[in-house]
């Protein structure tokens, strides 16, 4: 085995450990199956692995210290970029913590829109989860059968915000657009359609023998792990945790509705499986209650706080002062109070938390993105060790990661 | 023309047809498998060279042809030169003894489409079957790449493991018939429908066919160059027509499988009621291909560990079981 130090750093030898027989191998960074880009470094014995060393920082871009030097509405594209497959997830959290930092609650009608499009957001990642954990299993045709699915709500996407895969569709105070009433019939009328698609995933997986044999007693996580490595979201839900933070600490409208969070005890793949399966159906629910809700609202999109959000465009044209604060607000930025924030949310993918220090500039002081592909990263080194090769794939398939979140 | 210059001409005209033929419907089939898994996976597949895409598998072949040939520096180079070929050359020797069509008359002599007409033709094409494991094995361990390494690693796993299988499966129709010759095989089932030995073997027509998809490595046994797990297995480091020589072998070897199931369990090119012998076996070995191409479609893949447990542990006894059923039956 080699010992890295600072002279001699690790490199990737192609011959055999004569020694001790055992393999070393990169996996990834260009791996088909490294989601992204991670590289784990794998000790091999055959095919079984006794250690796992997942290596991150190929797709790190210093968004956190990006933070410290844009003003906070100059940051939402940026939050875009981390978890890239529910970008509105994103922008959602930082909207909420930035939003709690400057003592603002958006208007209900915001809100509901947010419910919906954040929800459709999961809805969308798990469908892609599902796609891509399929096709690493081998189904292939699960993942265009799944893709057919997704792009219907990308092009719902589209057609709300004009962004397909970085939205931007929230900002701080609420949400610049409303529905269309066209739009809300889409939505509805392609609600109707997902459930049977889900049947029929469901139908061909759930009881294949194959896909349970690669499933079942494959990448266990028993409670005491998931625990103590910070596991989040559908990890923890699959290994018989009951934690979900819309439940736990709801946030907006999240404490009127009703919806059920699923989890299964078996802790293995094939838990989490229907863990998200489970989950799509719960979103749906959660959209059409959102939807209901948003029906009810007055036509309110943005929060009346003309010290850190700039005022209706009917404010600015005919009050001299909403003018002047909105001029300084686009020069300058808001300044929230001193002070220092942390807002977690569930993102499709577990406890995602924007902390947020202020110091009363106009640019956050620190910023920190509590991400939860990073947990369910590190996670790897420990719940690698003894899998097989083949089953890494499945393993890391099933933690759902996504590396513009790990890495940021 | 003496008997003798005739035979010597028309092994030669035969081998050579085979060859050809087979490696153009092995391109072809590319494009068929292509359009099947687009069928059904709600798209269009190859759509753009040509009237539906046919002019795909040209494309593809001007494209594999005029690739950059890379062998790496530090791989084991004739033996990484040679892996490919010993995969297409013995997929294709392994059908000299598959007899494709019902003999004809052509120039006053009876022609037998097949190559050589050995009397153990089974023994034969399993054989060379089991010499194409060299091909993925050298390939993998000439080309100096842990995934090849592992891919080479696999893919003894799977071929040892799949050999028992299809061996001991086949040897019960064999106790039936009495003969190792496929034309032998093939002239048992002229009875019509019911005396295809599929009825009368089952289980080995089941067990066989699991053997041929892990010997073509195809899903869900593909386990040797599953991308997601291995990145390519054994062909990791190939790049252009030696690539494609694997490739081509692959398809081959699907051919000869479907031709060993038809003519052996589903009555070979033996007249169907008013269908031609010939277009017979054409029929069969189609559906034989669909099925291969189905179950790539439909299902996920298995794992080294399962495939060994599932070959000796599940489908062994089985096939030693029908062969004592068989052989008491027959006494």
């Amino acid at each position: 085995m080699q010992q890295p130090n600072k002279l001699r750093p690790f490199y990737e030898n192609v011959a055999f450990e004569r020694d001790d027989n055992t393999m070393i191998i990169n996996f990834g960074p260009n791996h088909p199956s490294a989601h992204g880009q991670l590289n784990l470094l794998l000790e091999l014995q055959g095919e079984k692995v006794i250690k796992a060393t997942p290596r991150v920082g190929y797709l790190h871009r210093g968004m956190e210290k990006m933070a410290e030097n844009m003003i906070y509405n100059e940051y939402m594209p940026t939050t875009d970029r981390m978890d890239y497959i529910a970008s509105t997830a994103n922008n959602y959290a930082f909207a909420l913590a930035v939003e709690k930092l400057i003592d603002v609650e958006a208007p209900r009608r915001a809100q509901a829109i947010r419910l919906v499009l954040v929800e459709l957001n999961r809805l969308m990642s798990h469908i892609f989860w599902l796609a891509v954990h399929a096709l690493d299993v081998g189904a292939m045709s699960i993942m265009l059968y799944c893709f057919r699915e997704r792009e219907y709500i990308m092009d719902l996407m589209e057609d709300y915000c004009g962004a397909r895969l970085t939205h931007s569709a929230i900002r701080i105070g609420g949400v610049p657009l409303d529905f269309t009433p066209e739009w809300i019939e889409k939505l509805l009328a392609l609600l109707e359609t997902i459930p049977a698609q889900i049947d029929m995933w469901e139908k061909i997986l759930t009881t294949n023998r194959i896909w349970r044999m690669r499933l079942e007693d494959v990448g266990n996580l028993p409670k005491e792990m998931a625990y103590s490595w910070g596991c989040s979201g559908p990890m923890l839900r699959g290994s018989g945790i009951k934690w979900d933070i819309r439940k736990e600490q709801p946030y907006e409208l999240y404490s009127e509705i009703d919806f059920d969070v699923p989890i299964a005890q078996t802790c293995d793949s094939y838990g989490r499986y229907k863990v998200f399966l489970e989950e799509m159906r719960q979103t749906i629910k959660i959209i059409k209650q959102g939807v209901a809700i948003y029906k009810t609202t007055d036509s309110k999109l943005m929060a009346d706080a003309p010290e850190f959000i700039s005022a209706s465009k009917e404010d600015l044209m005919t009050q001299n002062y909403s003018l002047m604060q909105h001029f300084v607000l686009v020069t300058q930025g808001m300044r929230p109070p001193k002070g220092e924030v942390y807002v977690p949310t569930e993102s499709p993918k577990g406890e995602l938390g924007f902390y947020i220090v202020s110091e009363g500039e106009a640019y956050p002081h620190r910023l920190k993105v509590r991400s939860p592909s990073f947990y369910h990263t590190g996670i790897l080194q420990d719940w690698l060790v003894g899998e097989n090769l083949a089953d890494i794939v499945t393993i890391i398939g099933s933690s759902n990661t996504v590396f513009g979140e790990v890495d940021r | 023309m003496s008997d003798v210059t005739f035979y010597i001409i028309e092994t030669i005209i035969k081998a050579s047809l085979v060859v050809l033929i087979l490696s153009a419907i092995a391109g072809f089939t590319t494009y068929f498998e292509r359009k099947v898994l687009a069928f059904m996976q709600r798209r269009k597949g190859p759509m753009h060279v040509g009237p539906h895409g046919l002019l795909q598998i040209a494309a593809d072949g001007i494209k594999l042809f005029t690739k950059e040939d890379i062998v790496p520096a530090q791989s084991i180079k004739p033996i990484f030169k040679i892996a490919p070929i010993i995969t297409a050359a013995t997929a294709f020797i392994a059908m000299a003894a598959v007899p494709f069509f019902p003999p004809f008359e052509l120039f006053g002599r009876t022609i037998h489409p097949i190559v050589a007409d050995v009397n153990v033709g089974i023994l034969f094409v399993l054989g060379v079957g089991a010499v194409g494991l060299y091909g993925p094995l050298l390939a993998g361990m000439a080309s100096n790449n842990k995934w090849g390494m592992l891919g080479a690693a696999r893919t003894t796993v799977q071929f040892v493991s799949y050999e028992v299988v299809s061996g001991l499966s086949i040897l019960a129709p064999i106790m039936i018939v009495g003969s190792l010759s496929l034309v032998e095989m093939n002239n048992y089932q002229s009875g019509g429908l019911l005396s295809w030995l599929i009825f009368k073997q089952p289980i080995a027509f089941l067990l066989f066919l699991i053997a041929g998809y892990a010997e073509t490595n195809r899903t869900p046994f593909d386990l040797l160059e599953h991308e997601a797990e291995i990145i390519n297995g054994y062909g990791t480091e190939y790049s252009g027509m030696r690539w494609g020589m694997f490739f081509i072998g692959e398809y081959a070897n699907m051919f000869t499988v479907a031709f060993l199931v038809s003519l052996v369990f589903l009555g070979g090119w033996n007249d169907f009621y008013f269908i031609p012998g010939a277009i017979a076996i054409i029929l069969k070995v189609l559906f034989l291909m669909f099925l291969f191409l189905w179950t790539r479609a439909a299902w996920p893949h298995i794992r080294p560990d399962q495939i060994m447990w599932m070959m000796w542990k599940v489908l062994m006894p089985l096939a030693i079981v029908n062969i004592f059923i068989t052989g008491l039956v027959i006494l």
